[in-house]
């Protein structure tokens, strides 16, 4: 069977085969449920006590500051709705690229009386320290600024921003799903109230993810039930994908030096073709995660290319999955200055564990090849 | 050769039947795509794979696929439904009525609208287990807005009136919720028949997988919710969140085997619930909690009078059952259910729920019912109350000397 060469790994990436085995006794005979007092229920509980221990060790936490959740969505929504929830409203500020549960959960907040600031960043996508101590001088009490980029894989240099957060008592959450098992993630470190991690996007299964949550900070839960996660987060737990979750940041963790080393040279070999076809790549002038490549090609649109790039093979995206339904550029690159012109001519490759140099090599060939295709056709060209 | 401890536990949770593990494994190796990736194969691969479980969910209900949205299981389900119901008709008024006896992702629920300025009525049970739906009717308040009452108790089985409940509401225009969580595959759900809002499904009582459940959502006439999860805008900007198409596509398996194979597996589960229930029967002093008629096959739920809960929960350490629910197991706190039937809290406390599915055997029950004949005698011994009454003395009677 034909199989196209996977580049979008930002959007989610395949299940490692020894994350699969972790899972498999648990999608078998190890059935329970983890609040059960019998030994099935036990054993439940076992894997999540390991998960637990694997999701903390991976984001330098402490296993009690991990609260499993259906995902990063979820993840997000837990913290700014939940710790709102639990302060006076003042202003909620968050960073002009932030992943669409993060904007939209802030969002939701306006209704309950918060201001709500959106912190400015540079051309490059780094938010500016001036603009985010300027949000903090207007009183905002909530804020969330992303690890690293879902489209651009630009980085935050967060830690200094938790400082300034913390002198002002504002409480700063990082959404660190796209950072997790590329580059090294320390909530000690960091200094910030809370992060959100993702198994799906380190080689994990969907439907599990975490907040991991500074305990001084007060919570309220989304989800009411059982009282499951210390009363944050009620529901039977998933317990087959949270133990997938734990092996999966195991591996992530035992293999990110050589990943990321790999990563990085492969991207240098993509960008360096794409400079020889023209391409702009945006955020070139920030630090980026070593996987994501987000360009356009002068005078094509992304959608387009995509297509035809599918067509030659290569699954790649125009910008992140969840608004992939939407006609609307970027706002990631809305938010940097770029003109929406310029803007509607994204295409994102995001690369992971099964890619190698050959598949760059044939990408660079396919892109050449359409490229010069669609500029004989003025009429796709934008 | 009997598996020990033997499971009688499936209404906590069932194994996945391999039938559903076996569909899941391809999404979980080649086929990862994430379904909201619109421009390549791997997407559009899950997307399908959604869409084909979407309707399977929607057919053991006899629903528009268009009415069904994925969640993390029930009890996000039950949340995203009462909260986004009661916040939608907010303006309407600001009563809710539901039951003493339902699950704790109502009850919290309703005690966290409670918090937000919310009324509500909890309606009391009675002795069988089921609602008064004249005791119900007078519940009802000129700003009531929504009603929760579930479908098939979690720990007693009993079977509640929904149609009625659903006409009572539909004529008064009230949204009704049902938490229907312990009840697919044990008992026909007619969405068209019923006048029912709102229903809450999970996959794991019904040898599907966990994390996985769904929330309907009517059409016609058109019940409105406010989405509790933001985001990308998932699931018709109802709940945000990448779908974890594994689990989906389980979710869709587990309910196509339900709808098909429901009936025969019903008649031989039900077999097996009167072997037990025949077998326990010859015990002094034992009494069946909830009503027989109106209740699941695969539920049995026995007072066992003068023997004390936690010994007799370790004496039976080779079967694995629960007190109570298994989301309230942790505490020892006797059965809230139990005690809205009117149950002491000695005998709340010795009372076992046995829960039976697909893969109980006879044998198992065998097995079962002759531990039980034995440790409750062994435990019954130990017991001076149980000397007491075996003497004749009333135990009402007896004035009890203060320590």
């Amino acid at each position: 069977m034909f199989s196209p060469v996977y580049l979008d790994h930002n959007a989610t990436a395949p299940l490692d085969a020894r994350v699969l085995e972790a899972m498999l006794p648990y999608l078998g005979s190890r059935f329970g449920n983890a609040s059960s007092r019998h030994e099935y229920g036990r054993q439940a509980r076992r894997a999540i006590d390991e998960a637990r221990a694997a999701v903390a060790a991976a984001a330098g936490a402490h296993p009690t500051e991990v609260i499993f959740t259906s995902g990063g969505s979820e993840a997000n929504n837990l913290f700014l709705k939940g710790a709102a929830a639990c302060l006076r409203p003042a202003a909620v500020a968050v960073s002009a690229v932030e992943h669409p549960s993060v904007r939209e959960s802030a969002r939701q907040l306006v209704a309950l009386g918060w201001k709500l600031r959106e912190i400015a960043v540079d051309r490059a996508g780094r938010v500016e320290a001036d603009a985010f101590d300027a949000a903090l001088a207007e009183g905002a009490s909530l804020c969330s600024v992303m690890l690293a980029n879902n489209e651009t894989g630009v980085l935050q240099d967060v830690a200094p921003l938790a400082g300034r957060a913390r002198a002002a008592r504002a409480l700063l959450h990082a959404d660190a799903v796209q950072a997790l098992g590329k580059m090294p993630v320390d909530f000690r470190a960091l200094g910030v109230s809370a992060l959100t991690l993702s198994a799906h996007k380190i080689g994990g299964p969907q439907g599990a993810g975490a907040l991991i949550l500074d305990k001084r900070v007060e919570l309220a839960p989304l989800i009411a039930g059982g009282g499951q996660e210390r009363g944050l987060r009620s529901g039977t737990e998933n317990v087959a994908a949270i133990a997938g979750f734990g092996r999966a940041c195991e591996l992530a963790i035992a293999e990110l030096d050589g990943h990321a080393r790999r990563l990085r040279r492969l991207r240098e070999r993509l960008e360096r073709g794409l400079a020889a076809l023209g391409a702009l790549v945006f955020g070139s002038g920030a630090e980026r995660l070593p996987n994501t490549v987000f360009f356009a090609l002068p005078g094509l649109d992304g959608e387009t290319l995509v297509a035809q790039l599918d067509r030659a093979g290569f699954a790649c995206a125009s910008g992140s999955a969840c608004s992939s339904a939407s006609p609307e550029p970027s706002h990631t690159l809305l938010a940097m200055g770029v003109a929406r012109e310029a803007a509607r001519g994204a295409v994102r490759v995001s690369l992971g564990r099964g890619n190698d140099e050959r598949h760059v090599e044939q990408f660079l060939v396919a892109l050449a090849d359409t490229a010069s295709r669609l500029k004989r056709m003025p009429a796709v060209a934008v | 050769m009997l598996k020990l401890p033997i499971y009688l536990d499936y209404s906590a949770t069932t194994p996945v039947d391999p039938r559903v593990a076996e569909k899941m494994i391809p999404y979980l190796t080649e086929k990862f795509g994430n379904p909201a990736s619109r421009s390549h194969p791997f997407g559009w691969e899950a997307e399908k794979a959604v869409e084909e479980a979407r309707a399977e969910v929607a057919r053991l209900v006899n629903a528009d696929p268009r009415e069904i949205i994925w969640t993390s299981g029930a009890t996000e389900s039950d949340n995203l439904a009462i909260k986004g119901a009661a916040h939608f008709y907010s303006g309407k008024g600001k009563h809710l009525i539901t039951v003493r006896t339902e699950h704790k992702a109502v009850l919290d629920t309703f005690r966290e609208l409670e918090r937000q300025g919310f009324e509500a009525t909890y309606l009391d049970v009675m002795e069988n287990g089921l609602i008064d739906l004249a005791h119900f009717e007078r519940a009802i308040r000129p700003d009531t807005i929504l009603v929760s009452v579930m479908l098939v108790n979690n720990e007693i089985g009993v079977i509640q009136p929904v149609a009625a409940i659903g006409e009572i509401c539909r004529d008064r225009g009230i949204v009704f919720h049902v938490d229907a969580a312990q009840a697919t595959g044990k008992t026909p759900i007619d969405l068209q028949e019923l006048k029912v809002d709102l229903m809450a499904f999970s996959a794991h009582k019904t040898c599907g997988p966990k994390g996985i459940g769904a929330l309907y959502v009517r059409r016609k006439p058109r019940c409105r919710i406010e989405p509790q999860m933001h985001g990308g805008g998932h699931e018709r900007g109802l709940r945000s969140g990448t779908l974890a198409t594994h689990q989906i596509v389980g979710m869709g398996e587990a309910f196509r085997l339900a709808r098909e194979e429901m009936a025969v597996e019903n008649e031989r589960i039900r077999m097996l619930r009167d072997r037990l229930l025949r077998g326990l029967s010859d015990i002094e002093a034992v009494e069946v909690n909830g009503d027989l008629d109106a209740r699941v096959p695969h539920n049995l739920n026995v007072s066992f009078a003068y023997v004390e809960g936690e010994s007799l929960i370790m004496a039976i350490k080779d079967v694995a059952v629960s007190s109570g629910s298994a989301c309230t197991s942790a505490s020892l706190e006797p059965s809230y259910v139990l005690r809205a039937l009117g149950r002491s809290d000695e005998l709340a406390h010795s009372s076992i729920r046995f829960t039976i599915g697909r893969f109980t055997t006879q044998e198992e029950i065998d097995y079962t019912v002759d531990l039980l004949h034995r440790q409750i005698a062994k435990l019954r011994e130990l017991s001076p109350l149980w000397e007491m009454v075996k003497e004749g003395v009333d135990l009402n009677t007896v004035q009890w000397a203060a320590h």
